[in-house]
């Protein structure tokens, strides 16, 4: 303490004649703790976070298979990506198409629902909150949707439109390409009110009070006007970070689909990016191809989550 | 009504009855969509066998039995490790992950908060970036790392990478800025406390909700655990592994099967109804801004 106050005592004496770099050192030096503190987390999210992205960079470049040394072999895991591979042209399709629908939507509803949940009293508030959130976080309850559709007469939906005779054999929901996309899709939006939901909700509850009344006054007839020019604008914040979660998790949803319909999915009509990256980096071990796979992938989310950004930057302008 | 409603949220402006009984209408109708297939679920965990296969099936339960739940433990006894070691190992993971993502996180976010040292913002901006992408893709350079670490087959190669989960330090980072004043870290610095006490006694108390939060988020991320590619003997993996092995089995599983995810869902749900409204506290301050 002692020392530390005799070295600040020293350079005080020339502040403004240090260099950029010196005073940056003195401060650094100052505030020894906040990098001590900083320590211990950077550390571990460095190794398994910012390395391997970094790293996958790098070993896309090579044929590295795990046994032998990596040869580098430039662009050529890119180009077969994209030039030989069909499996995977079907993947990037998918992807998109199952992004693009899970990852609005589900943003749009979490929008709707957190304001249409911050209308009620505060206790119906926070049951209906909770029947919301529920399906988020529970684990593997999605599986039920494999009860709800399956394709005996045993599944709820086949024997309610045979009840009703609206057909007479079983429809086979899981394993018939035309259902399967739309089916996951359901499924992962109902698994899919999560962090960017609560956020939206939390949210919704911190919107200056008085701003409703003024609006009130400088003639807002309604609660969609009130919405737009007063509570959308002020959540601004909320929106980017719900906006950043959705889409991170749209992209994500492997583990669902192979849990509904399995791996490989018929005719890959639901083989998604993030099960091609498995398939070659967890089963084949092509290390160099998957890390080619996860670099396409990678630039995806960041890519996209920058073009939204901008867009949402505009909203209230 | 709506006299009523002005006095209970103070803004009950501009609010038309047709308007709340569409909103009231559009939150029964998805509410229902949301909560059918949970309560379908424990129905059928509670279905006898001859209940469970019945042309058409019931949406609803005539002779409720436990004998799914007895039978989810039976079979869970003829497993090769005793079933006793998985629930072991997912609890051990569970509180030593959660413990270490919160201790590392507050640490981090006090400092990226509270105190202005060279390079805060680059450092925080890498976190940012970093929730927008999925972390799996980073996932197949993660072996190498771990081999080298010598972290491969041990409880470590789930618990350390989960204590530098980025959310976690996010949501507090941003929860201690907003709610913690910087006068009584002033007033605190003067009186000569270190960082390291201020951060125990005065910061950590007053953002309570972020770590009730930060808790609920890593032990849900951690309870739900399936198969980690790293970890191979049979004694080091988890409940949900081994709840996933039971429910492959078939028709006759059918029942234990809707019973363990009822299992496994309970603890998060409950966890979750506790604390809810710590975790919507901390939520308003996750905002993001450009």
């Amino acid at each position: 303490m002692a020392n530390s106050k005799t070295a600040e005592a020293k350079r005080r004496l020339l502040p403004h004649e240090m260099s950029k770099a010196q005073y940056t050192w003195h401060e650094m030096k100052k505030n020894k703790v906040a990098y001590l503190l900083l320590a211990p987390f950077y550390i571990i999210f460095t190794m398994f976070t910012i390395l391997p992205v970094i790293l996958s960079l790098v070993i896309s470049l090579t044929n590295f298979n795990m046994l032998e040394f990596p040869d580098f072999v430039f662009m050529d895991n890119y180009i077969r990506l994209f030039l030989d591979d069909d499996i995977f042209l079907i993947a990037v399709k998918n992807t998109l198409i199952f992004a693009a629908i899970t990852g609005p939507v589900s943003y749009l509803l979490s929008l709707l629902f957190a304001w249409f949940i911050n209308e009620l009293s505060p206790k119906m508030r926070a049951l209906v909150t909770l029947i919301f959130y529920a399906p988020s976080i529970s684990g593997n309850v999605y599986l039920i949707w494999t009860t709800l559709f399956s394709g005996d007469q045993y599944g709820l939906v086949n024997a309610f439109l045979i009840e009703t005779g609206f057909i007479s054999t079983p429809i086979q929901f899981f394993t018939n390409t035309s259902y399967i996309m739309p089916l996951v899709i359901v499924v992962a939006l109902w698994t899919s009110l999560g962090t960017s939901f609560l956020s939206f909700i939390a949210g919704f509850q911190v919107v200056d009070r008085s701003l409703y009344e003024a609006g009130a006054m400088d003639g807002i007839k309604n609660r969609w006007q009130e919405l737009w020019s007063i509570t959308l604008p002020s959540m601004k914040p909320q929106m980017m970070f719900g906006a950043v979660m959705a889409i991170t998790s749209s992209f994500g949803f492997g583990a669902i689909i192979t849990a509904l319909v399995g791996f490989p999915s018929p005719e890959y009509c639901a083989h998604t990016i993030m099960h091609h990256l498995d398939d070659y980096g967890g089963q084949r071990f092509e290390m160099g191809y998957a890390s080619a796979i996860a670099t396409v992938l990678f630039f995806m989310m960041i890519g996209s989550n920058m073009v939204i950004k901008k867009l949402l930057s505009k909203v209230g302008q | 009504m709506s006299k009523l409603r002005i006095k209970k949220h103070n803004h009950a402006l501009n609010r038309s009855f047709a308007g709340d009984l569409s909103i009231n209408g559009v939150l029964l109708v998805f509410g229902v969509f949301m909560f059918f297939p949970m309560y379908y679920t424990i129905v059928q965990a509670l279905k006898p066998l001859n209940e469970l296969w019945m042309f058409p099936p019931r949406l609803y339960v005539v002779n409720p039995t436990a004998k799914n739940f007895t039978d989810l433990f039976s079979l869970m006894s003829t497993s090769w490790v005793p079933f006793s070691r998985y629930i072991f190992n997912t609890v051990f993971i569970s509180a030593c992950g959660t413990f270490g993502n919160v201790m590392l996180s507050s640490f981090a976010a006090y400092s990226l908060a509270k105190i202005k040292f060279p390079g805060r913002k680059v450092l925080f901006n890498i976190i940012v970036y970093s929730l927008m992408f999925n972390t799996t893709v980073a996932g197949i350079t993660n072996f190498i790392t771990m081999s080298a670490l010598k972290m491969v087959d041990t409880y470590l190669a789930i618990i350390i990478p989960a204590m530098g989960s980025s959310l976690g330090l996010y949501l507090m980072k941003q929860f201690m800025e907003t709610s913690v004043p910087d006068s009584v870290l002033e007033s605190a610095r003067l009186d000569g406390a270190s960082e390291w006490n201020i951060l125990w006694t005065l910061v950590m108390p007053m953002v309570k909700p972020a770590w009730l939060t930060l808790i609920i988020f890593s032990f849900q991320g951690l309870w739900n655990q399936g198969a980690s590619v790293y970890v191979f003997s049979e004694e080091l993996k988890t409940f949900p592994y081994a709840i996933s092995q039971i429910v492959t089995g078939g028709i006759a599983r059918a029942g234990a099967s809707a019973a363990s995810t009822v299992v496994m869902m309970v603890v998060p749900i409950l966890v979750f109804v506790v604390s809810q409204s710590n975790v919507i506290e901390t939520m308003s301050s996750s905002g993001m801004k450009d």
